[in-house]
C-alpha cells in the first residue's frame, strides 16, 4: 500500500525523522486554521499518489493564511494525471539550502535491500540514474545487518558528503532505515531531503509503501487505507475476504490460483478479438476455498459490476476437488436466486473432474454452460459477453 | 535423476501437527515420499498416524526441533506449512539446523521477514563457499519429482516420470501446465513462488535442469513483476543447451493492480509481461501465449520420441535455439 505524503510525513515524526509541521485539511477553511496554527510562511501540497504535482499547479507558496485559503481552494478538486485531489498537505516553509536525495527500497533481483543517495536532489531520481549514473550511490545491504553507524557514513561518503557534513546526514539515514524496518515498507524514499540555511537535515517529502502482508503485525497500518479511494467492489470484496481487482471489461473471471487467473484473464482477451474485442472484468482468485459461500461471494461481487455480461469460472482442481467446486457453484446459484442473470461459462478441469461435470449436468442450472477447455471456455465466455 | 528431490530424500514436516500439516502430510506419503517425522515443539514426543502410498499404518515422531528431527532421522528435506508470523523463525530454526532443502509453502509472509531469512542462509555457507540450505518458497506448491517424492501441495496424481524438467511462479498454472503434458510427464516440477522475494530462482532450477540427465526439455512460467524472466533469458542464452519453452501470465494486466501475488505487479515501464517475452524471445526460447500453445510448442521442440540425435540437428539449424 502506497501512502499519502501526510502520512508519510506523520511515520516519520512517529520514528524521530527530522520533518517540518504539517496538518493535512480537506476544506479551504481548514487550510486557513491550519496555516495559522503553523503560522508564517507555508506551502499548500495536493495529496496526491502519482508524481509531478508541482508542474501540475499542485503545490503552492502561502505567505498568509488567506493566502493559504485561496491557494487550497483552488488545489482541492484538481485532477492531476488521473487523481482527484481531496486533502491537502498545509506544510511549513522550509528555509532551504541544498537538495539532496534518499531512498531505501527492496532490490528483488539481489533478494536484499538497496539503499540510494545523491547530493543532487529535488530532481527527477530516474533521469539522473540516466544522465549521472556516478551522481547516484547505490548500496546493497544485509536486512539482518541494516543501516549501522559505518553503513550510514559509508553511504553518505560515498555520495560525496564531507567529512563535517557526514554525521548530521548518517543519523538521518538510520532514522529513516529504523521508520523502514519497523513499520514494514518496502520503499522510503525522501525527495528532497534538504539541508536549511542553519545547517539542519530534513526529510522535506516522503514516498512511503508498506507490505500489506504485514497487517497482522502493524494494527495502525488498517487507517491509512483510502476507503474513498477505494473502487466499491474492490471495498466489498475485500470485506468478504476476496482477493479481487477492478478491470475494465465484459467477461467475469473466477478462478483459483494467481497465475491461473492471470493467464484467464489474458486468454480471454485473446479469445475476445474474435468478439467485439471483449475483455476480462475482473481478476478473483478464490483460491483453495471453493466452497458455496465464496462462490456466492464472488459471484455477488462480479455481478455487481453494470459492464459484466457473462462470468467465467475456470478452475484446475489440485488439491481442491472439482466436485467440491460444482457443489459450491450449485449452491451459490441457489443463495443468488433472481439476481443471478448472467451466463456461467464453468471449466474444471483436475482432481475429481467427473464428478464435478456429473454435478453441473444434473442440476442443469438453465445459466450454466461446461467447457472442455480453458481456451474453449473463454471463447464461449467472450462470444455470450459481446452483445 | 532429478533435481533438488529425489526417492532417497529423508522429509520432515514443520508444522506436522496442524491443519495444512496433517492433510499435506497424508498426501506427501501417498506420492511415495520417504517422510520421517515432524516438528512442534509444543507437541514433542508424540507421533502422528498416517498411511504409507501402500495403505499401510505408519506412526511419525514429532521432534521438538528441526536440529532433533535431523540428528534422529538423518532428514535432509524440511517442508514448512507454518502461519506467516512464525515462518521466518521456523526458517531460521531449520537453517540453523543444517537442513539441505527448505521449502516453504506458507503464503503471506511479510516480505521483511522472507529477506531476512533468506540473506541469513546465504551466510550459513559449507567449505565449499555455497550456502548449506536451498530454499524453496515461500509462497508456492513445493517441488515434486513424480513416482519418487513431494515435498509440497503440488498434486502427485496429475502425470508422472518423463523428460520434462518445469519450473513456475505459480501454483495452479503449473498443476495446468502438467496437465497439458500429462502424457510425457516430468523429471521435476518445481513452483518457486510469486513474492517478491524468493529462495530458488529461475536460474537455479534450469541451472539445475540442464545438469540433469534426465530432463530432455524445460518449460518455464513466469508472471508480471520483477526481471527474473529477463534475467533468465540472459542466462539460457549463455549457459543452457537444452530446449526451452516459456509462458508469461498477466499480458492483460494493468500497471499498478497487484495480482494476486505479492510480487505480481506492474510497475511504471518494468514487470511488463510483453517485456519478458521478448527478452525470452531473443534468448530463442519460444513463448506460448496460452499455457495450451505453450504446450504445443514444447511438443515442436522436443519431438515427441525423446530422440537427442534428433533434437541436436534441430538445434544445430537453429530451429529453437539460439544460432
Amino acid at each position: 500500500m502506497d501512502l499519502y505524503e501526510y502520512q508519510a510525513r506523520d511515520l516519520f515524526e512517529a520514528h524521530g525523522v527530522p520533518v517540518l509541521a504539517g496538518i493535512v485539511a480537506t476544506t479551504p477553511e481548514e487550510a486557513k486554521a491550519a496555516a495559522e496554527q503553523i503560522g508564517g510562511v507555508v506551502v499548500v501540497k495536493a495529496q496526491v499518489k502519482v508524481g509531478g504535482r508541482g508542474k501540475a499547479g499542485g503545490v503552492k507558496l502561502a505567505k498568509t493564511p488567506d493566502e493559504a485559503f485561496e491557494h487550497a481552494q483552488a488545489i482541492l478538486g484538481m485532477d492531476i494525471k488521473g487523481h482527484t485531489v481531496h486533502r491537502v498537505m498545509i506544510a511549513q516553509g522550509a528555509d532551504i539550502a541544498e537538495e539532496y536525495y534518499f531512498s531505501i527500497l527492496l532490490d528483488r533481483a539481489n533478494r536484499n535491500y538497496l539503499a540510494m543517495c545523491s547530493r543532487e536532489g529535488g530532481v527527477e531520481i530516474e533521469q539522473l540514474a540516466v544522465d549521472s549514473p556516478e551522481k547516484l550511490v547505490k548500496y546493497n545491504f544485509d536486512p539482518n545487518k541494516g543501516i549501522d553507524d559505518a553503513a550510514a557514513a559509508e553511504i553518505a561518503t560515498q555520495a560525496g558528503f564531507s567529512a563535517e557534513e557526514v554525521p548530521a546526514l548518517a543519523d538521518v539515514f538510520q532514522q529513516l532505515w529504523g521508520a523502514f524496518e519497523k513499520e514494514d515498507a518496502t520503499l522510503v524514499e525522501v525527495n528532497p531531503l534538504v539541508k536549511t540555511g542553519e545547517g539542519k537535515i530534513i526529510a522535506l517529502d516522503g514516498k512511503v509503501t508498506v507490505d500489506e502482508n504485514a497487517e497482522f503485525r502493524q494494527p495502525g497500518h488498517a487507517e491509512l487505507v483510502d476507503e474513498s479511494a477505494e473502487d466499491p467492489l474492490e471495498a466489498k470484496a475485500k470485506a468478504n475476504d476476496l482477493n479481487y481487482v477492478k478491470l475494465d471489461g465484459q467477461v467475469g473471471i473466477i478462478g483459483n490460483g494467481a497465475g491461473l487467473v492471470m493467464s484467464t484473464l489474458d486468454v480471454v482477451a485473446y479469445a475476445g478479438e474474435a468478439h467485439g474485442g471483449v475483455k476480462s472484468a475482473n481478476f478473483l482468485d478464490i483460491g483453495g476455498g471453493a466452497s458455496a459461500e465464496v462462490m456466492a461471494n464472488g459471484l455477488d461481487v462480479i455481478l455487481g459490476d453494470d459492464q459484466v455480461n457473462s462470468v467465467f469460472v475456470n478452475v484446475f482442481g489440485g488439491i481442491t476437488s472439482c466436485d467440491a467446486v460444482a457443489n459450491g457453484i450449485v449452491k451459490a446459484l441457489e443463495i443468488l436466486g433472481d439476481t443471478a442473470t448472467k451466463p456461467l461459462i464453468v471449466r474444471l478441469d483436475g482432481n475429481n473432474v467427473e464428478e464435478g461435470r456429473r454435478i453441473l449436468q444434473e442440476a442443469n442450472h438453465p445459466l450454466v454452460i461446461t467447457a472442455d477447455t480453458m481456451d474453449g471456455g473463454a471463447d464461449k465466455a467472450a462470444e455470450l459477453a459481446n452483445k | 535423476m532429478s533435481i533438488y528431490l529425489n526417492k532417497d530424500s529423508k522429509v520432515i514436516v514443520q508444522g506436522i501437527t496442524g491443519g495444512e500439516g496433517t492433510k499435506h502430510t497424508a498426501l506427501m506419503l501417498k506420492a511415495g515420499t520417504n517422510i520421517v517425522g515432524g516438528v512442534n515443539a509444543r507437541k514433542a514426543g508424540t507421533t502422528v498416524a498416517h498411511k504409507d502410498a501402500n495403505g499401510g499404518d505408519v506412526e511419525l515422531p514429532v521432534f521438538g526441533s528441526v536440529t532433533e528431527a535431523m540428528e534422529k532421522t538423518g532428514a535432509d528435506v524440511s517442508v514448512a506449512f507454518v502461519p506467516p508470523k512464525f515462518a521466518k523463525d521456523a526458517a531460521i530454526e531449520a537453517i540453523d539446523a543444517g537442513i539441505g532443502l527448505l521449502v516453504v509453502i506458507t503464503e503471506g509472509i511479510p516480505v521483511q521477514d522472507s529477506a531476512k531469512f533468506f540473506n541469513y542462509a546465504q551466510q550459513k555457507t559449507s567449505a565449499d563457499g555455497k550456502p548449506v540450505t536451498r530454499i524453496i518458497g515461500p509462497n508456492c506448491p513445493g517441488i515434486i519429482t513424480p513416482g519418487e517424492a513431494l515435498a509440497g501441495i503440488t498434486p502427485a496424481n496429475i502425470t508422472g516420470k518423463g523428460p520434462i524438467g518445469l519450473v513456475s511462479k505459480s501454483g495452479t498454472l503449473t498443476y495446468q501446465m502438467m496437465y497439458e503434458l500429462r502424457d510425457l510427464g516430468f523429471s521435476t516440477s518445481i513452483g518457486i513462488g510469486g513474492d517478491p522475494v524468493i529462495g530458488t530462482t529461475h536460474i537455479d532450477a534450469l541451472e539445475a535442469f540442464e545438469a540433469d540427465p534426465e530432463t530432455e526439455a524445460i518449460v518455464m512460467i513466469g508472471e508480471i513483476g520483477g526481471d527474473a524472466e529477463e534475467r533468465a533469458a540472459a542466462f539460457i542464452k549463455d549457459n543452457v543447451t537444452k530446449p526451452v519453452v516459456g509462458y508469461v501470465a498477466g499480458f492483460t494486466a494493468p500497471e499498478g493492480k497487484t495480482m494476486g501475488h505479492a510480487g505480481a505487479i506492474v510497475s511504471g515501464s518494468s514487470g511488463t509481461a510483453e517485456a519478458k517475452k521478448e527478452a525470452l524471445e531473443a534468448a530463442g526460447v519460444k513463448v506460448g501465449k496460452t499455457p495450451s500453445e505453450t504446450a504445443k510448442l514444447l511438443r515442436e521442440v522436443y519431438k515427441g520420441g525423446g530422440s537427442k540425435a534428433e533434437g541436436l540437428v534441430d538445434k544445430v539449424k537453429g530451429v529453437f535455439k539460439k544460432d
